[in-house]
């Protein structure tokens, strides 16, 4: 080294060490953020416990997500939701054959009560998560099958010891469920964070009142220094849109992180103008039409294809787009994710084509050849809720008609149509599927022969086959490969459900709102810490 | 006297046990229950091995027999149980809102009186004239407007005309009467302008009735004063009827306004009782029923004591 030129060194060690040591998040933003301030955001629905591991409703995550901290997360300036960062692990490795993760962890983190994380609480948290004891309720330990133990090698080290490789176990670990909780708390009472809130995330709890609003405030010893930028939260809970969208043209609230129609954005825009900023992505969820495989002519894979040739998909995706919350055309990953199939190759998908007549001449051919008479009568069940599942339904029977099916809509209440399909009481029905992370593994199990929310009951060993293939396969390349053939097969050579669009989310807030950036699930991004307001 | 309260009082007791009854089977016989919908949840899947447990947890899986038999030991011990959904008591869950909806009822029921006694009088003593075509024209609007609307209308204006939105978060009137007022004097005025609007012309009606009675008729020949004469003999007279729909309406404010509600972003009672009935929370459906029915038993008990203190041959028959 020339004498003269040390600190250049020291410069760039120095800025290593700040990108590997620093800030998990960097702040992110084009602006400088500014400190201060409370968000004010709607919550369109209200958590029946405060304990993420148990529970299902993004209710649960937008307000209490900012008390708590994850092993990882999923980057929150991610626009696809699918890169996993450290939270609390600050780096981890792999081992060769892929059984062995080990994470170290951040030194110096705090929960809210003074006392200090270590990997014993990692440890005891993914020890209720993945093997609860009886009579505790875990939702997502299916995830986490292929690991055989969680250690807590030294204070800052946790290892997971996994049966077999799992590509999705990176992603898996970022749910946005897994909240780390205090190992001497769950050892007294493994029910208490059910009721209470202790976490070491960039918030602490101030109050919940039941049917209103749920506060925070800024956790002035958090692990991130710098972070967070605000001073407070406040969750308001509102299940009426109208209230929702009055709540944000009259500035009472900042955003609501759920989604908002397009009818609902373009009043928001025209009212407030450039007091408000619009972030739009296709969204983790998808309605796509289940058919009973044991009920006549369903059971005939030329039925269903005619059913998925008759859609045009692409019209529908300029026409439904303006009044409800669908607008790619997708396959069985959302648009624009790393297992996405490029449009090119998804219109090579029976339904998919960009000829609608020669499609629907294709449809009739086959409900012919299946011995299926022009204007065969079924009915087809939809749940009673407007947005997107009414348009969808109607638009459905629509095309159905068109190849010459005489179709009628039975809608049933919300609440009695989960039932409804577990009893296998429907011909062709609505179905509904919403992930916390674009991940195949989450998206795709419930098509695997055995899953329990495999409504039109089909049997099929070769999606049952691939499903493993992909789901052990370390390399992209051929993950990529056999999540294709899966799309072939469930879309179009089988054609055992039917999707129709991807849903689309919307997200209208105000101007002052920045460091937050819109990925496809509602699930993600919410633990505010990287969150500023510029008034 | 004694004996006619006490009978009213007792028959309060076999009027619950049946609403309880049939409020335990019918919300049974409804598809759908309260764990398939809290483990079914965004993802729309729950293994069948987890919701036999959750509904063994909740004792979902006894015989209904007994598990009315539980929830009646527990009513007749005031204990409602907890909530299904959220787990918390029952109390909890209702107090704030029981509050919440209490005080527009209250706030709604003044705004309908102190309207509809004095246009209702106002309209019969000036009967055909422009008076009672005003306060009719204005109580028929009142009756055709649902209040939601009319809450629709007032928030519209707010933001388009003001800029401005009432507060969102409830708060007690103890504790920031002017926030709390700001909060909740537009839902009153919505729902307090319809209600008045019933009472106006009950109060017009039985007003008119009441004047063309004999005993009018003989204190005007007597040479009463006018005041006296409809105060103290027309007016307590014709008081019953509008008595009773003020009362049953107020019994109806508590649980009923849920339009209304969810307009104004109330945290009240009727909310809470369209979102335990989409959850199919059981037991806070129950608890609430037979708050509601409470309410109206007692308010009817209310209005019973009333005739007899305004109406002398009740309480002598």
């Amino acid at each position: 080294m020339r004498p003269g030129r040390w600190w250049l060194w020291l410069l760039l060690v120095g800025t290593l060490l700040g990108l590997t040591m620093g800030p998990a998040i960097p702040a992110g933003a084009q602006d400088k953020p500014r400190y201060g301030g409370e968000l004010v955001y709607v919550v369109p629905s209200e958590p029946p416990s405060y304990d993420a591991h148990a529970e299902e409703t993004f209710g649960v995550i937008h307000p209490i997500a900012p008390h708590y901290n994850l092993l990882l997360r999923v980057d929150p300036f991610d626009k696809t939701g699918t890169k996993p960062v450290g939270d609390l692990a600050e780096s981890w490795t792999i081992s060769k054959d892929g059984l062995v993760y080990t994470f170290k962890l951040r030194r110096g983190v705090k929960f809210h009560d003074g006392s200090e994380m270590t990997s014993k609480d990692v440890k005891a948290s993914y020890d209720k998560i993945i093997f609860p004891p009886p009579g505790v309720k875990s939702l997502r330990k299916e995830s986490y099958r292929s690991v055989e133990v969680v250690e807590a090698a030294d204070p800052y080290t946790v290892r997971f010891r996994l049966k077999y490789p799992e590509a999705s176990l990176l992603l898996n670990l970022s749910s946005p469920w897994n909240w780390i909780y205090k190992a001497d708390i769950l050892a007294k009472d493994i029910h208490w964070y059910e009721t209470h809130v202790m976490g070491t995330g960039p918030f602490t709890f101030v109050e919940h009142v039941k049917g209103s609003h749920w506060v925070g405030k800024k956790n002035p010893n958090y692990w991130d220094k710098g972070k967070p930028y605000l001073d407070g939260y406040r969750a308001m809970f509102m299940s009426s849109s109208a209230a929702q969208v009055a709540a944000i043209r009259g500035e009472r609230a900042h955003i609501q992180f759920r989604g908002f129609s397009p009818p609902e954005r373009d009043q928001l825009v025209s009212a407030l103008g450039n007091k408000i900023t619009v972030q739009e992505s296709p969204w983790d969820c998808l309605n796509f039409v289940s058919m009973h495989h044991e009920k006549k002519p369903f059971d005939d894979k030329r039925v269903r294809r005619a059913l998925s040739l008759a859609l045009d998909r692409y019209e529908a995706s300029q026409k439904l787009s303006k009044i409800t919350i669908v607008k790619d055309v997708g396959g069985i990953q959302v648009p624009g994710t790393p297992f996405a199939t490029p449009p090119a190759e998804l219109e090579k998908l029976a339904g998919y084509g960009r000829d609608i007549n020669a499609n629907r001449a294709e449809a009739k051919r086959l409900l012919r050849e299946a011995g299926v008479p022009d204007g065969f009568s079924f009915t087809f069940k939809n749940r009673g809720i407007p947005h997107p599942y009414e348009p969808i339904g109607i638009w459905l029977v629509d095309q159905w008609r068109q190849i010459g099916l005489n179709v009628k809509i039975e809608t049933i209440e919300a609440s009695a149509y989960h039932p409804m399909l577990k009893r296998g009481d429907f011909d062709v029905a609505m179905d509904f599927q919403c992930g916390f992370i674009v991940e195949p593994d989450l998206d795709l199990v419930r098509f695997v022969s055995t899953s329990d929310a495999n409504y039109g009951k089909h049997k099929d060993k070769v999606i049952d086959e691939l499903y493993q293939k992909q789901a052990r396969a370390t390399d992209p390349e051929d993950r990529k490969k056999y999540i294709r053939q899966l799309e072939k097969r469930l879309l179009d050579e089988e054609a055992h459900v039917i999707y129709t669009l991807q849903w689309h989310r919307i997200i209208p807030h105000s101007s002052k709102v920045h460091g937050w950036t819109i990925t496809p699930s509602h699930y993600l991004n919410n633990m505010l810490d990287t969150v500023w307001l510029s008034e | 006297m004694w004996k006619y309260l006490l009978k009213r009082f007792l028959l309060m007791f076999p009027t619950l046990i049946g609403v309880a009854v049939v409020t335990f089977l019918l919300i049974r016989v409804i598809p759908g229950d309260v764990v398939e919908l809290r483990l079914s949840g965004d993802r729309g899947a729950a293994s069948q091995a987890a919701i036999d447990a959750e509904r063994a947890r909740f004792g979902l899986d006894q015989p209904i027999w007994k598990q009315f038999v539980t929830w009646m030991s527990g009513v007749a011990r005031l204990d409602f149980g907890t909530s299904m959904w959220t787990g918390s008591p029952i109390w909890d869950e209702i107090k704030l809102r029981f509050a919440l909806s209490l005080q527009v009822a209250v706030m709604a029921t003044l705004v309908a009186v102190l309207l509809a006694v004095p246009l209702g009088l106002l309209a019969a003593l000036r009967q055909d004239s422009w008076v009672d075509y005003a306060v009719r024209v204005f109580s028929i609007a009142g009756l055709a407007c649902p209040s939601f609307w009319l809450g629709i209308l007032m928030i519209l204006g707010f933001l388009v005309i003001f800029k401005w939105l009432p507060p969102m978060v409830y708060t007690p009137f103890w504790v920031n009467p002017w926030q709390n007022l700001q909060q909740l004097i537009w839902p009153a005025l919505a729902v307090g302008y319809r209600y008045s609007a019933v009472a106006t012309r009950m109060t017009r009606s039985a007003m008119l009735e009441v004047l063309r009675e004999d005993y009018v008729r003989t204190a005007r020949a007597k040479g009463l004063m006018q005041r006296l004469i409809l105060i103290r003999h027309a007016l307590k007279n014709a008081m019953l009827p509008v008595l009773t729909v003020i009362a049953l309406e107020f019994a109806f404010l508590i649980g009923g306004l849920v339009v209304t509600e969810q307009v104004f972003n109330l945290n009240g009672i009727g909310l809470l009782f369209v979102q335990a009935v989409a959850h199919r929370d059981y037991t806070l459906i129950q608890a609430l029923v037979m708050l509601v029915a409470g309410i109206f038993i007692f308010v009817n008990f209310a209005m019973d004591v009333m005739y007899a203190w305004l109406d002398p041959r009740i309480r002598y028959r």
